[in-house]
């Protein structure tokens, strides 16, 4: 253990506070950050965690407080004013250009001049020793596309590290992750720790927290509400400072038999944007009242036949039967004619229309319904009724319905597409990754919202790389493995021990 | 050391929105100045002509508003494929097309009732410039096809279909020029007013306008479009038929500048000739950039234009300001709107080092 306190801290923000229009979302806020510590930032959606950091990474500028850096004062006004002071930040979106190599990512903005020429050798000599130092292995001329995203989020580090940052500030990074790139990323930390860099981890994970922080500070609505040493906590205390209530998944389920098949897929193969056949030969059947939960690391087909099923990927072949009746291939219509809500795991690129207004996103597939319009013309009272009921009704936190969606915190951004998904009374939900960077007390809601759609008769399809997830609500558990169903178990014969080695591509 | 940093602001509260574009027109003609100056000009007459040539007699004024309507109708048909990310730069062509066919259907209608005749007309001239613009929407929504390219090209297409129609089967008898014969009376645009041109294309602008801006807010397909506009995979997503979509944004877009062409002919000059149009598909894209892609700012900066041009004509009469300082301030407009619309979305704040 390393004696943090005695220290001077290398990160002093004192009473800062930002105000977005009409959300304050930095209250009087203070905090510190010691050398060689990893310390979690932890709180609700939209507790302001990411804006506070984004006020250090000099991305926003605080209304009011001041900010010192290894006992300096730093106005930053930009990203690039933190940089030079060696704050980096890691953000949940990665910004590396998929078409080129991992080198010229790194270098990106930094270019090591030789007699006003792009010194490349000697870049790659700083990548390859640093690589060596942190143990983060990569190919330096890899294409950024070619990589799994544990790799890409490598990169980024990489790239913050070439660029000597010593306080490094990670926004949900294990979101994305499956559960080997977590242990992976865990051991990096560790390391960069050890050769006296200092961390900022968010995530709404709390176990993740008890394995990695030293020390823990909680947010909610803004304000610093708690901190905590690892040692002197809980998960449950965690849970409970973070959303200010006892919340621990207690969820009861009621057992319910599986009526007629929803869903039959029969044969279907699926190639992913590589051309490589991604889905191989899939048999499914989902039934009404039942929850079919689909373990695995994500690349493993997952996102194709999630997609293949939103009617937004072509399959190669196979059919897809929605209640007896055929899914059109590549109609996103048909799916939603037939019943289907759907979420995807990629919110915001196929999610949502971040440019458009919370309401505009919460109508996108029932403005052609009679309800909301009238010989083409869009029924507003109509309209303003039902985004007001759903933003209430789901708790999603924003100004109002009018509210540019880009300005909404990411979980309540993937509220936006469960309202907006789940108010049609599905017959049949897929769900890609429904809770990934959800905070405890969504999450918990969001579980119950699934648990009653299925008692309400729907029939449920759960990808998930989440293993607690997929236990806590699934009725049949199956895994998939390099575009395959690699086993297929009722939750009461599952054993984590057995679900865990079909993952890996073990059988028996 | 002093520096400059630019940083994003607040949003701007709404009689911002108000306020901008008539301070951008202010700083317009303040840097006016500078050209007017060197060409030679004495500011203060300079600027009393450019008013006074466009608003200050019944006839100027009525004249700003003749060319202020085939602007409106180009930069309203702009800004509607704009803001579904339709990147229409071949207005120009679209409003030929417009012209070409009226002019083909205005020769040889003869003896219709103007009643019956002047709606026919207006619709094929929206018809043939939507079709006109339908064809680089289904290259890009078919093939892939890039639409600035494609809608830029088919600017010059049109232009030499033209030409070639002009010499030939459209050739008016006996004529050695390239120009069509008279379009028969009952074709021709009602004048509204006496002693003067203002005529039935003038309220027609102002109509599409309204009915542009209504489509844009209250209309199904105009929340479509946005939607395609802001984020085409989410609106698919969505379940919008984004293809169709796309196309008939392409079609109203273009038909808006079909419309500019009609008028021109059935109200300007009867009769097809090479240069119908002084560019005003080009002037198009502009003003609706100037106009932040909203109807009524499409409205307000065709008006400024045309005051400019209008204007620009008395000016160089009276003080021998070359009259081509017009086009010179219409492109300094475009250039401090867009500075203007960057401040308000940044600040820039001066640091201390
Ligand atoms: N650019 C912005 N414009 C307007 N409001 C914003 C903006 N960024 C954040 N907010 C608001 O500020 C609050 C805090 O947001 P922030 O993104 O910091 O939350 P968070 O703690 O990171 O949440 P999450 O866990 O969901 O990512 C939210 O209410 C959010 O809607
Ligand atoms: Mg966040």
């Amino acid at each position: 253990m390393v004696t943090v306190t005695a220290n001077q801290p290398v990160v002093e923000m004192q009473s800062i506070t930002k105000q977005f229009l009409d959300v304050v979302a930095n209250r009087n806020i203070n905090f510190n950050l010691f050398p060689k510590e990893i310390c979690a930032l932890l709180g609700e959606n939209g507790a302001g965690k990411t804006t506070l950091m984004n006020i250090l990474f000099g991305y926003y500028t605080c209304d009011k407080g001041e900010i010192f850096i290894k006992g300096k004062k730093a106005e930053l006004s930009s990203p690039r004013d933190a940089i030079c002071r060696g704050v980096g930040m890691i953000h949940q979106h990665f910004t590396l250009v998929p078409s080129q190599s991992v080198l010229e990512n790194i270098i990106i903005g930094t270019e090591m001049r030789k007699s006003g020429f792009l010194d490349l050798k000697a870049a790659k000599d700083k990548l390859l020793h640093l690589q060596e130092r942190f143990g983060l292995h990569i190919d330096p001329e890899a294409r950024i596309w070619t990589l799994a995203i544990g790799e890409q989020q490598r990169v980024e580090i990489l790239k913050a590290l070439y660029r000597d940052v010593e306080i490094l500030i990670m926004d949900e990074p294990t979101a994305v992750l499956a559960p080997s790139e977590i242990s992976d990323l865990f051991r990096t930390l560790k390391s960069l720790v050890q050769e006296g860099k200092s961390i900022v981890f968010i995530t709404h994970k709390l176990k993740e927290v008890i394995a990695i922080a030293d020390r823990i500070v909680v947010l909610r609505r803004g304000e610093v509400v708690a901190e905590r040493r690892t040692g002197d906590t809980n998960l449950r205390e965690l849970a409970n400072l973070m959303v200010g209530r006892d919340v621990l998944e207690r969820i009861s389920r009621k057992k319910i038999p599986p009526g007629e098949p929803v869903l039959e897929i029969h044969n279907l193969a699926v190639s992913n944007d590589k051309g490589l056949e991604a889905v191989k030969d899939i048999k499914l059947v989902v039934r009404k009242n039942e929850i079919l939960g689909i373990a695995g690391v994500s690349g493993n087909g997952q996102r194709e036949l999630a997609e293949t099923l939103f009617g937004i990927r072509e399959p190669q072949k196979g059919t897809i039967k929605i209640n007896g009746i055929t899914l059109h291939s590549g109609s996103p219509v048909s799916a939603i004619k037939l019943g289907m809500a759907r979420i995807p795991e990629d919110r915001i690129e196929t999610g949502l229309m971040m440019d458009l207004s919370v309401e505009e996103n919460l109508i996108l597939e029932t403005h052609v319904s009679p309800d909301f319009h009238k010989r083409g013309l869009l029924n507003f009272n109509k309209i303003h009724q039902f985004s007001n009921e759903l933003i209430e009704g789901y708790g999603i936190m924003t100004s109002g319905r009018d509210a540019v969606t880009r300005s909404l915190s990411g979980g309540n951004l993937q509220k936006v597409i469960l309202a907006r998904e789940l108010s049609g009374k599905p017959t049949l939900i897929v769900a890609s990754q429904p809770t990934r960077g959800l905070d405890v007390g969504a999450m918990e809601y969001i579980h119950q919202r699934i648990l009653q759609e299925k008692e309400r008769g729907a029939a449920i399809i759960l990808i998930s790389e989440d293993l607690d997830e997929i236990f806590i609500l699934s009725d049949r558990i199956v895994v998939m493995y390099e575009g395959q169903i690699m086993g297929d178990v009722q939750l009461e014969e599952a054993s984590r021990e057995q679900i865990g080695l079909w993952i890996s591509g073990v059988k028996k | 050391m002093i520096g400059f940093k630019i940083v994003k602001r607040k949003p701007l509260p709404g009689w911002a929105r108000l306020v901008i574009p008539v301070a951008a027109i202010i700083v317009t003609l303040v840097l006016s100045a500078i050209p007017i100056l060197i060409a030679g000009g004495n500011l203060w007459k300079s600027y009393y002509f450019l008013f006074y040539g466009a608003l200050g007699t019944r006839y100027n004024l009525l004249e700003t508003f003749v060319k202020a309507s085939p602007l409106i109708f180009t930069g309203l048909g702009v800004a509607f494929a704009f803001r579904a990310k339709f990147w229409n730069i071949g207005a120009e062509g679209q409003l030929l097309a417009g012209a070409l066919t009226a002019t083909w259907v205005g020769i040889n209608a003869a003896g219709a009732p103007k009643i019956l005749l002047l709606p026919v007309f207006i619709a094929c001239g929206f018809i043939a410039g939507g079709i006109w613009a339908a064809i680089p929407a289904t290259l890009k929504t078919k093939l892939k096809v890039d639409d600035v390219v494609s809608t830029l090209l088919l600017n010059y297409v049109m232009i030499h279909i033209m030409g070639a129609l002009l010499f030939g089967p459209l050739q008016q008898p006996g004529s050695s020029w390239p120009r069509s014969s008279e379009i028969v009376e009952a074709a021709k645009y009602p004048m509204l007013l006496v002693r003067s041109r203002f005529h039935l294309g003038i309220p027609l602008a102002f109509f599409a306008v309204a009915i542009i801006w209504f489509i844009n807010d209250k209309v199904v397909f105009g929340y479509q479009s946005r939607a395609v506009g802001v984020n085409i995979k989410a609106a698919h997503f969505g379940g919008i038929n984004t293809t169709s979509v796309i196309l008939r944004t392409a079609i109203i877009s273009g038909g808006l500048a079909g419309v500019a062409g009609v008028g021109e002919l059935c109200a300007i000059q009867y009769r097809l000739i090479m240069d119908i149009s002084p560019g005003y598909g080009y002037s198009g894209i502009v003003i609706a950039m100037l106009g932040n892609l909203h109807p009524l700012g499409v409205l307000f900066s065709s008006f400024f234009f045309s005051v400019i041009i209008v204007g620009a004509q008395t000016m160089s009469r009276m003080t021998g300001v070359p009259y081509y300082i017009a086009e010179v301030i219409q492109g300094m407009a475009l250039m401090v709107m867009l500075v203007f619309l960057l401040l308000t979305e940044y600040k820039i704040m001066v640091i201390r080092k």
